[in-house]
């Protein structure tokens, strides 16, 4: 599955670690959830850069205390239709502060790019080597958007406020 | 009629066939030998679960072509004619059974007249 | 009426672009159906029996004349004539081709118009009253609230994968005529002690399979905090609503399982930490949006004419139309036109493009270029003028548009049913055309007073049957379309669910089940003005169900 990152495909610098498997000092992983949580201390005194896979079913206030320590969290859709990564993603970011890369794993399709970049990813897995070869074309599909995003796009009551100095009067549609 | 479109298990009991919609306008269709047909005396009609197992695959095979295949009843009469075997596959062959909105019943009967 | 900008066209634009390019992409083998089929729902194209249906948002019901030409237009070159406005103050269209597609939806984009999150597991359609800005008993127009929220849930990137649908309804009347409790999510405008403007928020509405009214979540909600509030509910359901089961995906069902209380903790929770963001609404933000919004320069005109007493007096049956399809507008000298679209042994809600060209020409003489459709399924011209009663009268009456049958026996709200649609078990429609024409004498009609039949031809309710004084649910009995009698429902500030009375009957005897009900209440009632709900309520369902199946 082709990693899009900064609109491009790009090699994953990051190893997935299961249950069992040891962990390599100095290359980045990502953890499951509950071994992250059961190995939290250790794994943030380890020299390398850390990323936890969570569940879309647990709530991410878990990972508060560690967001400091984290690179990377990649965050589920088993489906595309469910979306309770979007979010989680939102909480993340915009209310638990977190600065390091989302990435959005699982069922990943191009028709979900801007939704998923407006949320607060910036990393993405995606299932289909044609979506991400059209990411940058997909990912700006729409300029105007009714809400703010994380992309710090203007929702369009804001940019209606800057332009209503002009005081212009509302023509028919 | 229940929604075959949950059938998850195909249960024959009768001569059934396989229908669906077409994808570029919505039709109904039928699975026959070598693809779909419009005319449900055409299709193809099995009366065993095999049958109609194969017939599911190749539709669900063709999802460019056509989409919800499900496998739908079908009567036999003496001689020979097929029929829809329950009120829905009726309404499917025969249109909504109201009369439709004067303008409207005569672009509906163009339309199958030409089809 | 709301005036689009350059950003709401842009918005509409892109998305027809954006869904052509699906299409393509769909018809070229790129896009699998299972992934093209969410797609398509979030505009609104379901797959129906015969054909594709598409659903387009007539956002709180408001229409111009231009968009409903356009309707009309749509109607003829991609459709067989003729649309279905629904219980959801939508437009629907049964015979659309998809590959035709992108080419109606480009046509509607021009007027502004789009099938946007009429499907799919997102925010719906957001309704309301259908005399917004005209009725004399509203605090405000509720239409400036919808649009607000409607604006702030469209392509929203959080809320579009949701477990399930979510629709929300706006009221500021004192009369409930949006149905709030059935909705998902409603917002009840009043005022508190210091006179303040606010929400009464309710959530966890819903018909269907396990039918709820909603439950008041917070008393009063400043009208600040509206969007903060509505996220915080959304990112609540978003995240904690059932996935497992489609059956149980509705927020009622969530709301249900936590409790009302328990539920409005973990709502207000995740809004104290937002509530001062990026969603306040500040007054210049209202101003903004509610400054969008026209209104018609009305004349002074005088209230109750003597021209006007005199043509009542003059012509029995334009008095019987007055009577029955005119109410009382904010204006003095205007009035409220109800145009029903109910006729005898029609299909309740269907409109042929010329009666929509029609209404359109006369909305724009004789309603300031606007027209509403309600969610009984009938239109509204909400502007129009006493003195022009007569002569729009005239006009409507060769059109079939002005029975005077509203909120009689025989305006019937049905859902499509088994005619139209994949998810019907028994058909509707032709339910709702015998009774209809079993109860054609306007005189009976009168007698019998407001009694609201629904009709649903499946238990997801789309007829909102659970809410119908009668509510008819049609079901399957092996093989055979069987229906479900329910009495007692009610839509408005006194929502109440529907009471089933025995066992469901065979197809051939509904409308004699119907007369039968008729009957009884016309014995029972105390007075000729005791309404058939409130005889019901005095008696009990009893009387009615042992007059039902005394020979059944």
């Amino acid at each position: 599955m082709p990693l899009v990152e900064n609109g491009k495909i790009v090699e994953d610098r990051f190893v997935r670690i299961g249950a069992d498997d040891p962990i390599p000092d100095r290359v980045p992983v990502i953890v499951p959830a509950a071994r992250f949580l059961a190995e939290a201390d250790a794994l943030t005194a380890r020299d390398g850069s850390l990323g936890v896979a969570w569940p879309n079913n647990r709530r991410v206030a878990e990972l508060k205390p560690w967001l400091g320590h984290l690179t990377l969290i990649a965050l589920e859709f088993p489906k595309f239709r469910d979306g309770r990564a979007y979010s989680q993603a939102r909480l993340l970011r915009e209310q638990y502060g977190f600065r390091g890369t989302l990435r959005a794993t699982g069922d990943v399709l191009r028709d979900q790019f801007q939704f998923l970049t407006r949320a607060g990813f910036d990393s993405f897995e995606v299932r289909k080597p044609a979506d991400a070869a059209a990411f940058a074309k997909s990912v700006a599909r729409y300029s105007v958007v009714y809400q703010p995003g994380a992309d710090g796009s203007l929702p369009a009551l804001r940019r209606r406020l800057q332009r209503a100095g002009a005081a212009s009067v509302p023509k028919e549609s | 009629m229940t929604s075959p479109l949950d059938q998850k298990k195909i249960k024959v009991t009768g001569p059934v066939v396989v229908t669906a919609n077409r994808t570029r306008d919505g039709a109904v269709i039928y699975r026959c030998a070598d693809g779909w047909t419009t005319n449900l005396g055409d299709a193809a009609i099995v009366t065993d679960a095999a049958g109609a197992q194969a017939l599911m695959s190749a539709a669900a095979a063709d999802d460019l072509g056509a989409i919800g295949p499900y496998v739908a009843p079908v009567q036999l009469l003496p001689g020979g004619q097929v029929r829809p075997g329950n009120l829905r596959e009726r309404i499917r062959v025969g249109g909504p059974t109201i009369a439709l909105p004067i303008a409207a019943a005569k672009v509906l009967e163009k339309h199958r007249v030409q089809a | 009426m709301y005036i689009y900008d350059a950003f709401d066209r842009t918005l509409v634009n892109e998305r027809v672009a954006d869904f052509r390019d699906q299409v393509a992409r769909r018809l070229a083998g790129e896009l699998t159906e299972e992934e093209f089929k969410p797609l398509r729902l979030m505009n609104g194209v379901y797959l129906q029996l015969h054909a594709y249906m598409l659903r387009i948002a007539i956002p709180y019901g408001t229409l111009s004349s231009r968009q409903l030409r356009m309707l009309a237009h749509v109607a003829r070159k991609y459709d067989r004539g003729y649309g279905h406005f629904t219980t959801r103050q939508n437009i629907q269209f049964h015979w659309i081709k998809l590959a035709e597609l992108p080419n109606a939806m480009a046509e509607l984009a021009s007027v502004g118009m789009h099938g946007m999150q009429t499907s799919g597991n997102c925010v719906r359609n957001i309704t309301t009253d259908q005399w917004a800005g005209v009725a004399p008993d509203e605090i405000e127009d509720p239409r400036i609230w919808a649009e607000l929220i409607r604006q702030h849930v469209t392509l929203h990137p959080e809320f579009s994968f949701m477990p399930r649908k979510f629709k929300i309804a706006v009221g500021t009347a004192v009369h409930d005529r949006a149905a709030l409790r059935i909705h998902d999510l409603a917002l009840r405008m009043h005022c508190n002690e210091a006179g303040e403007r606010g929400f009464e928020v309710m959530v966890g509405g819903g018909l269907g399979r396990t039918p709820f009214l909603a439950q008041t979540i917070k008393p009063f909600l400043a009208t600040r905090d509206v969007l903060s509030y509505v996220e915080a509910v959304l990112r609540t359901y978003n995240q904690f609503g059932r996935r497992d089961n489609m059956w149980k995906a509705r927020i009622k069902i969530l709301v249900h399982e936590l409790g009302a209380e328990a539920f409005a903790k973990e709502v207000e929770a995740e809004w104290q930490a937002i509530r001062d963001g990026a969603l306040v609404l500040d007054d210049a933000t209202i101003k903004d949006i509610a400054s969008r919004f026209k209104y018609p320069r009305y004349e002074r005109l005088a209230d109750n004419s003597p021209e006007f007493a005199q043509a009542r007096k003059t012509d029995q049956r334009f008095d019987a139309w007055v009577s029955n399809c005119v109410n009382n507008h904010k204006v003095p000298g205007y009035a409220i036109v109800t145009l029903s679209l109910k006729p005898e042994g029609g299909t309740p809600g269907d409109a042929t493009d010329v009666q929509m060209d029609a209404i359109a020409d006369l909305a724009d003489r004789y309603s300031f270029g606007e027209v509403r459709v309600g969610h009984e399924q009938n239109l509204v011209l909400p502007h129009v003028a006493q003195r022009d009663l007569p002569a729009l009268w005239r006009a409507l009456d060769p059109l079939g548009v002005a029975l005077p049958n509203i909120n009689s026996i025989a305006d019937i709200i049905s859902c499509p049913g088994l005619d139209y649609c994949s998810l019907a078990n028994a058909r509707s429609i032709p339910i709702a055309q015998e009774i209809s024409r079993r109860f054609k004498n306007l005189d009976l009609q009168r007698d019998l007073g407001r009694l609201h039949v629904n009709i649903s031809g499946c238990i997801n309710a789309c007829g909102h049957h659970h809410v119908g004084h009668i509510g008819i649910l049609g079901v399957e009995k092996n093989g055979e379309e069987f229906y479900q009698i329910t009495l007692g429902g009610k839509a408005d500030e006194h929502a109440r669910l529907g009471d089933l009375i025995g066992p469901a009957v065979p197809y051939a005897q509904v409308a004699d089940v119907v007369e039968d009900i008729a009957a009884a209440y016309l014995e029972l009632r105390e007075r000729p003005d005791e309404l058939f709900i409130d005889t019901l309520k005095r008696t009990g369902i009893e009387p009615f169900r042992e007059r039902v199946y005394a020979a059944r």
